[in-house]
């Protein structure tokens, strides 16, 4: 049975003890580098100097997050924390899909990767049929044409379009 | 007057137009989805409006700002879920309403109560901004200072029952800003020897990252959710009437709305839970709150459309932004070497005031939008939410990689969506973290000029202002600390099952020298040890 701290908490209980824990390892960590990683100047006055602002930040990291540490209901790792450890660990995929994406669109282009990328994500998701893949290739269309061509956002041009023909060229470098 | 025909001259352009009609139809659709969010959206659409002249990007993202609340009440009646955030409270009036079969009335009455509360908000802050005009230069390196630092930790102390995390969370995003090369004695700060990191860590890469990647994460790994959706019937202009009925009620709730509003780091929730109070005790009928309420209905929804009008004085006067949405907002101006701030409100007061009337077209334009196409608009509840998830993280591409085409800047987005999802996952803030890296700046920057001309630690707060805003986070910290042991008596006291006794470790210690030196200890314990005698003698 939950004790009165644990009922008071506010929110779930999986995983807090493992995030508190990473977070304030991260700041002690940084902490200690500190001399490496930031510079004392001499003949400046402690609030002009670089160092100051990092140590209030990472100063209250620990000291902040120890007290959240110190203040949890809990002291051990139990099987939940780390099933919940596993369910952060599953977004990674999607990263992956992200970073892919990212990586492809400067030498294939935009269009394309976006087009194959809409469908492919949503089939792995689930949707098979074929009105909800072809409203995802549309959506894909949509989102260049919309941010590429009307709003003329920054994306370059691929490697791939340099093989196109003359006029073409340029059209899909400027808006697709 | 001048200064309102100035205002319409900057508006009268055919892109200013084409930004509203966007930002308004955009903001209600956005709202509506329930699992996107404005946060979502102005950090998509944020690079995109660096292109744009300062007044059409802002219009847009405002817009987006303004009119998504009107759209997130159209899930919070119709199937109990919030469109955004601040439409919570909504749900509590809303869908009891359309469940015993008046969801019209519901729909029509909302928007009437976010009409009055935008338009009211709107009409305040335009005519109080002559007086803001002659605050704004009062307003030094050490009150912006102030300021900044009375707006973090209101932010933090907000977050009850996280406000430790949410003040280390805060650090950590004073500590992101830091990264980089520093521009004063030029000496690099946490970059490790790597080049990426010489120029600092972007906050639109963060915010993609907290707000817009997150999202798609938790809604990828999600299921989807079947939703049953009522017929619409009834007018859609009954409640209009229905409004003029609770003039006080809206009143307050707007004025309310207005105030929190101003103050950086309170925002929607602090405003709405007031207001919503507030109704409830003045109300003849308070049995009815929760149950399909009007009164509460109205209350929740003037005072949430009400703040972000005045979200944007600390953000105009100051340069000083109180929430997630309006910090986004600061790097437009940034963008195009606007600088928000007591010079803003001298040199550009026309500027302001074209923002405001933006606003106010932008409620009418909403309101006329909602009261005729509601019946289509709810069909984009329907959108499943991994789908939404798979729309969202195509989109936050375009938002990472369109502002320096780097892939370094999509691989901390990444990181950052991690952190978001984590965040999320366990129900803690994100919004320190953005909150810190820009009033960090903010208060890096002015503390170090403040400090060039003060003498001793008492010039800091010889002004006035700087005085009266020391005094408020004096305030701030003494009440927060009292609430924390307030609670922490209240836990105790649940803990050892009384409420009688002091729960403090020296009153017990004082209560028990009292009863071992008072006659009635020494009978007790005369008696006990008669007790514990006759005890022994029987072995």
């Amino acid at each position: 049975m939950p004790s009165e701290r644990e009922h008071r908490f506010a929110g779930p209980r999986r995983g807090q003890l493992v995030f508190a824990l990473f977070l304030v390892v991260a700041a002690l960590l940084l902490l200690a580098l500190i001399g490496d990683q930031t510079a004392w100047v001499n003949k400046t006055k402690l609030f002009a100097q670089p160092r100051f602002w990092p140590a209030v930040a990472i100063g209250g990291m620990v000291l902040m997050g120890g007290l959240h540490l110190y203040k949890l209901p809990w002291r051990r790792v139990s099987r939940y924390d780390l099933r919940e450890v596993k369910r952060w660990a599953q977004v990674l995929e999607f990263a992956g899909w992200f970073m892919g994406y990212v990586l492809l669109v400067p030498i294939i282009g935009y269009l394309p990767v976006t087009l194959a990328f809409m469908p492919l994500l949503s089939w792995r998701m689930g949707y098979r049929s074929p009105f909800m893949l072809w409203i995802s290739a549309a959506f894909a269309v949509v989102v260049v044409v919309l941010f590429k061509a009307v709003l003329s956002v920054k994306i370059p041009g691929a490697m791939l379009y340099e093989y196109l023909p003359g006029s073409l060229r340029s059209f899909f470098i400027l808006y697709l | 007057m001048d200064l309102i025909l100035s205002a319409v001259d900057i508006l009268m352009r055919w892109d200013v137009a084409l930004a509203l009609l966007a930002g308004s139809v955009g903001g209600v659709l956005i709202g509506a989805i329930p699992g996107v969010g404005p946060a979502v959206a102005i950090a998509i659409l944020l690079p995109a409006t660096f292109s744009m002249d300062p007044i059409v990007g802002l219009t847009v993202l405002l817009g987006i700002y303004g009119s998504s609340m009107y759209g997130g009440a159209i899930p919070a009646i119709l199937i109990n879920t919030p469109g955004t955030a601040v439409n919570a409270l909504t749900t509590y009036d809303g869908y009891p309403m359309t469940a015993r079969g008046e969801p019209r009335r519901a729909l029509s009455l909302a928007y009437s109560a976010s009409f009055f509360g935008g338009i009211f908000s709107v009409i305040c802050l335009i005519l109080f901004a002559p007086v803001l005009a002659k605050i704004a230069p009062m307003f030094g390196s050490r009150e912006i200072f102030l300021a900044a630092l009375l707006g973090l930790i209101l932010v933090v102390v907000a977050h009850r029952g996280h406000a430790l995390i949410a003040g280390a969370l805060a650090c950590f995003g004073i500590f992101l800003q830091t990264i980089g090369l520093e521009p004063v004695k030029y000496t690099q700060r946490y970059t490790f020897g790597q080049d990426f990191l010489g120029g600092g860590i972007n906050l639109i890469v963060v915010v993609l990252g907290l707000f817009a990647i997150s999202q798609a994460f938790v809604l990828l790994t999600d299921e989807d959710e079947k939703v049953r959706m009522t017929r619409l019937r009834g007018g859609m202009f009954q409640g209009l009437r229905e409004l003029t009925r609770h003039p006080r009620v809206a009143g307050v709730s707007a004025t309310f709305g207005v105030l929190m509003g101003m103050v950086p780091g309170v925002g929607e929730f602090t405003a709405q839970f007031i207001s919503y109070t507030y109704a409830q005790k003045t109300s003849k009928r308070p049995q009815d709150f929760g149950n399909g309420s009007s009164e509460g209905l109205i209350a929740a929804e003037t005072a949430n459309n009400a703040v972000p009008a005045a979200a944007m004085v600390p953000l105009l006067a100051l340069g000083i932004p109180g929430e997630a949405l309006t910090a986004m907002m600061l790097s437009v101006f940034y963008v195009h070497n606007v600088v928000p701030g007591p010079g803003l409100f001298q040199n550009d007061m026309d500027f302001v005031v074209a923002l405001y009337l933006a606003l106010l077209v932008l409620n009418v334009l909403v309101l006329v939008f909602l009261l005729f196409a509601t019946k289509s608009l709810i069909q984009v509840v329907r959108i499943p939410n991994r789908f939404l998830g798979v729309c969202i993280l195509t989109l936050s591409f375009v938002g990472v990689y369109s502002l320096r085409n780097s892939a370094t800047d999509c691989v901390m987005a990444a990181a950052f969506g991690i952190l978001g999802y984590v965040l999320k996952r366990l129900s803690l803030p994100s919004v320190p973290i953005i909150l810190g890296m820009v009033l960090g700046g903010i208060m890096e920057v002015k503390l170090r000029a403040a400090m060039a001309r003060v003498k001793e630690p008492f010039d800091f707060i010889d002004r006035p202002v700087a005085f009266f805003l020391f005094l408020l986070i004096i305030i701030v910290l003494t009440v927060h600390i009292l609430r924390v042991l307030k609670d922490h008596k209240e836990l105790k006291e649940a803990e050892w099952q009384t409420n009688s006794a002091s729960t403090s470790f020296a009153n017990l210690m004082w209560r028990r020298k009292n009863s071992f030196l008072k006659d009635h200890g020494k009978r007790v314990r005369a008696r006990h040890s008669k007790l514990l005698r006759r005890l022994t003698d029987l072995f």
